[in-house]
């Protein structure tokens, strides 16, 4: 039987190695992708670092017989909100260098004639 | 309840929306208001400044959660020094900034402002993820202005940067569940306490955290292996705004002084030494490659930003050995190497606003107007900034060197230290010769054009090199006061006292 433990933290770990290989592409578009999955596995990890905990209530309840942490809750809700806000930041910083430059290349040095194929 | 530690966070908050909100078609009353928002910030940070002076703590429980529950401000001599400087650097760019650079596109004032209560509230906080959300606020303002005025090249260095930084927050948040899983609470003062109680089984977990969170505000301050990506951001960004990005650097010093003296210091255990141990190395590695670039670079504004690469090298030396006297020197160091690159910068894009289209390039090029007055002025900075006698730079030197005399890796440093320095100033008088001594051979002069007219950069430039002055005259009551500060940071009991109610220290 596979635990749920396992489950989640396989999860995390391909999103993460999913998004660090992306992030190392050269075009804006497939970093952005990567950044949003690296993002994910982030939320998942700080979701998860209150211990995995099945059918327990976060608020206080008259008929519970455990609580699960509820502070990486609110943390991960603030991190979701953040990065869906940075997300859009890069979607239209990349959009506005592609229109400026007419290149979608991350790097600097790349600029120029030779870049856009 | 006492009110003051948030006003400097309260200020800059409303003012920054109504900026952006009621007065958005008048530049003039956007001027207005920010310089007079930033002007009272300035007296706000020296009235706090006068009232954690005497060695007291004050914090401010937000909504009157009782920490550490609810998030807790905490105001002691080193936040209260950092607000001073964030102020004083803020009003002097922004009188920069109002000659044009503001009008370049839109929102600069609020922007600006918003870019101002993200770093106060990241020095001002006392709570990890908190840190985290200031950061993201002063981050977020910073992709603004950072584009501001557009151009493809400067919109492509900001994509890296925004890249670059949304890994960074990434990793952050990494640490901060590290963290928080091992010792069930986010609270600085509280983490204090509890990570000497951290079980061993957990302390693999807790070890990874506090290097990832090194990781991470080293990101910030520029350090090696992850300061590549300071120069393309620097020399493409707007000039006030690189100017103003030189305090930036010095929030992730600070966060790495105010957690690896707090947080992971001594009483940490094990964790508390992992920090001293990467840091000096890597400093003086950041220091090497800064100051190599200020020989190598084609551009002045290449050049200054490699040297505040550099600076931050010497500044986490110092940082790196963790006695009260380096701190206290590396604080002092500080202050000077913020105002010296701010004004540095300042003064590259006066040049290049009056070299026409040979820009910053490092070439000679025929002498534009008020040259002179502008030579006189990056002399001085440079001075100040290579640490040559008499200005700050050199007693800042002076002073590391001093606190860093014992230990087997003092050699290293010294060597280090001094040599760069040679390599620096070398860099400084090359670019300082070919811009104003070889354009003296050049026939003619380039028309004056659409050189900005007016005085107030002058001024804004002046007074920050006066400040370099100042800092230089009154060096001995100053650096009593970072003494005290330094020795506040590692008599941590009034910090934890002040936050959790006396008793709790160990």
């Amino acid at each position: 039987m596979i635990s749920l433990e396992f489950i989640v933290a396989s999860a995390i770990g391909v999103l993460t190695a999913a998004g660090i290989y992306l992030t190392l592409r050269g075009r804006t578009f497939p970093v952005v992708v990567g950044l949003a999955l690296i993002t994910y596995a982030v939320n998942v990890f700080l979701f998860v670092m209150g211990r995995l905990a099945v059918n327990q209530p976060p608020v206080i309840r008259p008929d519970a017989v455990a609580y699960t942490d509820p502070l990486p809750q609110a943390l991960v809700l603030t991190a979701i909100v953040i990065s869906f806000g940075m997300t859009a930041v890069i979607v239209v910083m990349a959009l506005r260098a592609w229109f400026e430059s007419g290149d979608d290349h991350v790097d600097l040095e790349v600029s120029g004639e030779g870049s856009r194929q | 309840m006492n009110h003051w530690p948030i006003l400097p966070l309260l200020l800059p908050a409303l003012a920054a929306p109504l900026i952006a909100l009621a007065v958005r078609h008048d530049i003039v009353l956007q001027r207005v208001f920010s310089v007079a928002s930033t002007v009272l910030l300035l007296l706000l940070s020296l009235i706090l400044a006068g009232k954690v002076a005497d060695g007291s703590v004050l914090t401010y429980e937000l909504g009157n959660w009782p920490a550490p529950f609810g998030i807790v401000l905490v105001l002691d001599r080193l936040a209260a020094l950092m607000l001073v400087l964030t102020s004083v650097l803020g009003l002097f760019v922004l009188l920069y900034a109002i000659n044009g650079w503001d009008q370049r596109g839109k929102h600069f004032h609020s922007l600006f402002l918003f870019q101002l209560l993200g770093i106060n509230g990241a020095f001002l906080t006392g709570d990890l993820f908190n840190l985290f959300v200031f950061f993201e606020v002063l981050l977020i303002a910073s992709y603004g202005l950072m584009v501001h005025g557009g151009g493809a090249l400067r919109v492509r260095a900001g994509v890296q940067y925004v890249i670059m930084n949304l890994v960074g927050s990434s990793l952050f948040l990494v640490a901060v569940g590290l963290i928080y899983s091992v010792t069930g609470t986010l609270n600085m003062a509280d983490l204090a306490v509890g990570v000497a109680e951290v079980r061993p089984a957990d302390q693999a977990l807790l070890h990874t955290g506090a290097i990832l969170l090194l990781l991470v505000f080293g990101l910030k301050a520029a350090l090696f292996p992850v300061q590549f990506w300071l120069p393309g951001t620097y020399a493409n960004a707007p000039a006030p705004i690189a100017a103003l990005f030189a305090v930036m650097t010095k929030v992730g010093a600070y966060s790495i002084i105010r957690v690896y003296t707090l947080i992971f210091g001594d009483a940490a255990g094990d964790a508390g030494s992992l920090a001293g141990a990467w840091l000096a190395p890597a400093a003086l590695a950041t220091l090497v490659l800064g100051m190599l670039g200020v020989l190598a670079a084609r551009s002045l504004g290449q050049m200054v930003s490699f040297a505040v690469v550099g600076s931050m090298g010497v500044l986490l030396v110092a940082v790196g050995a963790f006695t009260p006297q380096s701190m206290s020197a590396a604080l002092y160091y500080l202050l000077h190497s913020t105002l010296a690159a701010g004004a540095l910068f300042l003064i590259v894009d006066m040049i290049t606003q009056r070299r026409a289209e040979h820009a910053d390039a490092l070439i000679a090029a025929p002498t534009f107007a008020q040259a002179g007055l502008i030579a006189g002025g990056f002399f001085l900075a440079a001075i100040a900034i290579t640490g040559m006698p008499p200005l700050s730079g050199f007693l800042g030197k002076l002073l590391i060197l001093d606190s860093l005399r014992e230990g087997p890796a003092a050699v290293w440093i010294w060597g280090l230290i001094l040599s760069t320095s040679l390599i620096a100033i070398i860099g400084f008088a090359r670019a300082g010769s070919v811009v104003f001594w070889k354009s003296l051979a050049e026939p003619g002069q380039l028309p004056v054009g659409d050189t900005p007219k007016g005085s107030l950069p002058f001024v804004a430039v002046g007074l920050l090199l006066a400040m370099l002055v100042l800092l230089t005259v009154f060096a001995g009551p100053i650096s009593g006061y970072l003494d005290n500060t330094a020795e506040q940071l590692f008599f941590r009991r009034d910090y934890i006292d002040a936050v959790l109610g006396s008793g709790r220290a160990s």
